[in-house]
């Protein structure tokens, strides 16, 4: 297809690029779509709300070829087709970024995009890694094709998720969550792509927590309500508040600030952290001080790469520090002592990823319940207690309403909002007196995202200290006391989030930060920026 | 069953009668009481292996030692049996007994202590530590233990009354090593299924990320996979020695270690299934000899049972968690170059 015919129907509305008519799927326990239809037209942006479990990722899938419906016709470009496998939806210009990374993790950066081009157009190497730096640069996305993907942080992976389906011809660009881990002028910088995009006559499918963004990006939206379409607007047209009540069905509860109980006790004080990282490609952590006091919430900003995941390991234990006095909780020096023992003295840890750091996706909840909780009376002398697994999964499920098969449920068969509910769940029912969560409320939807931020407060009014590490600074500035940013793995000073702004936040994202940690290696970057 | 069929043609093809020489196979060696016992004292050493390979396999710590731990235990329990010749005591057999157990959970210590230092892959270590415990054994009949008295046979002398196992059953040959292996049923599967200990094995086998960030030991973890393995393997290969040999000899294993392998992945790693998979097993050792007397088939029999066992096992795995696929040539690709 050209561009002039490709114009011709733009001017055609009712030749739409892709039509979904009466789109059903039955998954065992649950009705994932119901009766759906969509339509979205040539060269927009069509946004798909809803909460978690409401249908969103099964009906991607089933636009993908990853899952076949039940019942229900996919016209593409005025012909009725099945979709058989990704392949097929790629070859037909059908490119989908998802929200759970389908990279593989020892290949490189350059080798998994090239998995997904055809075979023709990868015959010369060199021409595709010139390609990918061409499509990167563009685009304002900085990859390097050489690197191994499991060396990537969550921002880095998703960042190769969508040159690789900007280096296809797509007709149809489907993005599930794609700013959730960007800094705010990386999402601006997304944007402008992508409506550059769709003025070029692509057609946009962008799936969104958040409804600003929504608003400010997306022509037509669909809003997707317990597997079926529940309303069609321009959201434009409506307010944040309208929309989310038509995703959740009743307004959204708002956030209550209680009593706090704040003191000036330091629950958790890091002195001079400094650890090389144990990975390929990971940052080192340099002359890093923090302390948290107890009843505080701590921000920790900062583009994904920068030395999160090596904070994150040294704090829970994961890698241990060269000096026991690095890391002190409520006193004790803990910094080279072993997790468990970290946990024994009431620290608690939300890793990144959920799978495979935070929860065993071939075991069930209960079992998942007791991957950290085992100090919580679960075992006694050894021997697992049942009965006490049992209720401690359980009461996760209901206090935090995930949804679920139960307690039985495998850990992977639950969508990604869910089993971060549960996590945290899991994590805060143990008391903790310091808190350190990587990015909880990403890629949850806004009904979740309330019930988790409540959950920390409450835990902070009872007096805990809690670290947020997070690549969202809407969340960051909503729910934390003080933030600070981590740049190359050095993290500026702390402020108080009511006496400064996202913007000054975004300077020291790039590293634009000054008191004792200004000693990084002069590049370009920095004092380019400080002479302004 | 696919087994079966393929061993019935196996039969055929050597010109015997399939169906009479599957019966002699199968059911014959345990027509009477006497083969039913010996089912069981077959089965006891393959079952205490195998039990200790499932708690390896399920923390995904790789041993495929069982058959040198084995060799090594019943190696260290005869030069304990023999250097306790002339005690007279209840105390000599557990001596020995320990002693057999400790030298097979020494053994796999080795692997345990290069892959938690030095990062070695347990598979290679594990097999090489087999060939040097076989050899380890064979120096031993042909020099240190060899009896005196025995006219160079490659053989210890037969050991003390003391440090042999008493006969349960008058007529069979059955042993306190079967209860022991039973014992050890019971045990691993209250190990693995209700102790904390248990889980954080299941839990290394099934996501070694999650376990480091939940703050298990990884390391001790290993060790305690290993060891225990050993330990049993060790404890199978002195109860052989002890009980229906009586004295050390070449061949006291006719490829128990390797055998239960296959028997741990048979019983798909539970305790309860790899008794029932350690009496197949034991079944096909006894049978393989029985049509070797009755037919005049080669021994070699018992290992391509074995192996048509395992393979069946894991063909139906793969073919049950997927589905084979005949691609043919694509038809002709959408237009997608048109971007070039």
């Amino acid at each position: 297809m050209n561009p002039h015919e490709r114009s011709t129907l733009t001017a055609n509305d009712n030749v739409y690029p892709l039509v979904l008519a009466n789109i059903s799927k039955q998954y065992p326990g649950c009705l994932a779509n119901n009766n759906i239809s969509l339509r979205i037209k040539p060269g927009t942006i069509h946004a798909l709300l809803g909460e978690n479990g409401a249908g969103k990722s099964t009906l991607l899938k089933i636009i993908y070829g990853l899952v076949q419906p039940d019942a229900g016709r996919i016209i593409w470009e005025g012909k009725a087709i099945d979709i058989v496998s990704p392949a097929h939806a790629r070859r037909l210009g059908i490119g989908m970024v998802f929200q759970q990374f389908a990279l593989f993790e020892s290949l490189t950066v350059q080798e998994n995009i090239v998995l997904g081009l055809s075979k023709k157009s990868t015959r010369n190497m060199h021409a595709v890694a010139r390609r990918i730096s061409d499509v990167a640069n563009q685009y304002g996305m900085a990859v390097e094709p050489q690197r191994p993907v499991h060396t990537l942080s969550a921002g880095e992976r998703q960042r190769v998720e969508i040159v690789r389906c900007l280096m296809q011809d797509t007709k149809l660009l489907i993005l599930d969550e794609p700013t959730s881990a960007l800094t705010p002028p990386e999402v601006d910088a997304l944007f402008t792509t992508l409506r550059q995009l769709a003025a070029q006559g692509t057609s946009i499918l962008f799936i969104s927590h958040k409804l600003q963004e929504v608003q400010g990006l997306c022509d037509s939206a669909s809003i997707l309500r317990d597997g079926a379409v529940v309303a069609s607007c321009i959201p434009a047209q409506h307010s944040t508040a309208s929309l989310a009540e038509m995703m959740v069905g009743a307004a959204a509860p708002l956030l209550q600030n209680c009593t706090r109980t704040t003191s000036e006790d330091v629950y958790l004080r890091v002195t001079n952290l400094s650890l090389a990282s144990d990975k390929l490609f990971g940052v080192n952590l340099q002359d890093i001080n923090l302390s948290v006091r107890a009843g505080e919430i701590v921000g920790i900003a900062g583009v994904a790469g920068n030395g999160q995941s090596e904070l994150l390991s040294a704090l829970g234990g994961a890698q241990l520090c060269q000096r026991d006095e690095e890391i002190r909780l409520a006193g004790v020096a803990i910094g080279a002592m072993p997790a468990d023992e970290r946990r024994q003295h009431g620290l608690a840890v939300v890793p990144e990823q959920r799978l495979g750091q935070a929860a065993v996706g071939a075991m069930s909840l209960r079992d998942n319940g007791l991957l950290t909780g085992f100090r919580q009376g679960l075992v006694k002398r050894g021997i697992l207690q049942t009965q006490a697994i049992d209720n401690f999964a359980t009461t996760i499920i209901h206090d935090y309403s995930v949804k679920c098969d139960g307690s039985e449920a495998l850990a992977n068969s639950l969508s990604g909002g869910n089993l971060q509910k549960f996590v945290i769940g899991r994590e805060l029912l143990q008391n903790p007196i310091c808190l350190v969560a990587a990015h909880p409320a990403w890629g949850i939807d806004v009904a979740a995202a309330i019930v988790v931020h409540n959950a920390l407060f409450s835990l902070r009014d009872s007096g805990s200290a809690i670290v947020i590490i997070s690549e969202d600074l809407d969340e960051l500035f909503s729910i934390c006391d003080r933030v600070g940013a981590l740049y190359r793995g050095r993290l500026s000073a702390l402020k108080p989030t009511v006496d400064t702004s996202s913007e000054a936040v975004g300077q020291w994202m790039v590293g634009v930060f000054d008191g004792p940690q200004q000693r990084w290696p002069g590049s370009g970057v920095n004092s380019k920026q400080q002479c302004e | 069953m696919l087994t079966l069929l393929v061993g019935a043609m196996l039969f055929a093809t050597l010109g015997k009668d399939p169906l009479a020489t599957l019966y002699a196979f199968f059911i014959m060696p345990v027509s009477d009481l006497y083969g039913l016992s010996e089912l069981g004292v077959k089965a006891a050493p393959i079952l205490l292996c195998a039990t200790g390979l499932a708690i390896c396999y399920r923390a995904n710590v790789w041993n495929i030692g069982a058959e040198g731990q084995f060799l090594l235990g019943g190696l260290v329990g005869s030069w304990t049996a023999l250097a306790l010749l002339d005690a007279v005591g209840f105390w000599v057999l557990p001596v020995v007994l320990l002693a057999g157990s400790a030298a097979g959970a020494g053994w796999a210590a080795i692997p345990a202590l290069l892959k938690t230092r030095f990062n070695c892959n347990e598979i290679l270590t594990t097999i090489m530590l087999n060939y040097i415990g076989l050899n380890l054994l064979l120096y031993a009949v042909h020099g240190p233990l060899q009896d005196p008295a025995g006219y160079n046979f490659p053989e210890s002398a037969l050991f003390s009354d003391s440090a042999t196992l008493p006969i349960l059953l008058d007529g069979t040959r059955v042993h306190p090593g079967v209860v022991l292996a039973l014992l050890a049923v019971l045990l691993v599967w209250l190990l693995l299924s209700k102790t904390f200990l248990g889980f954080q094995l299941r839990v290394l086998g099934k996501d070694a990320g999650a376990a480091r960030f939940a703050g298990f030991r990884i390391r001790r973890l290993i060790w305690v996979a290993l060891l225990l393995c050993g330990g049993l393997a060790g404890l199978a290969g002195v109860a052989e020695v002890t009980g229906p040999i009586g004295q050390l000899i070449p061949q006291i294993s006719p490829g128990y270690g390797y055998a239960a392998i296959i028997v741990a992945f048979l019983g798909r790693l539970h305790p309860v299934g790899i008794l029932f998979a350690s009496l197949l097993m034991a079944l096909l050792y006894m049978g393989g000899e029985m049509v070797q007397i009755e037919m005049g088939l080669p021994l070699a029999l018992t290992g391509v049972f074995q192996g048509l066992l395992l393979f069946f096992l894991l063909a139906c795995d793969v073919l049950i968690g997927y589905r084979i696929r005949f691609i043919t040539s694509r038809p002709a690709r959408v237009p997608v170059a048109c971007a070039e």
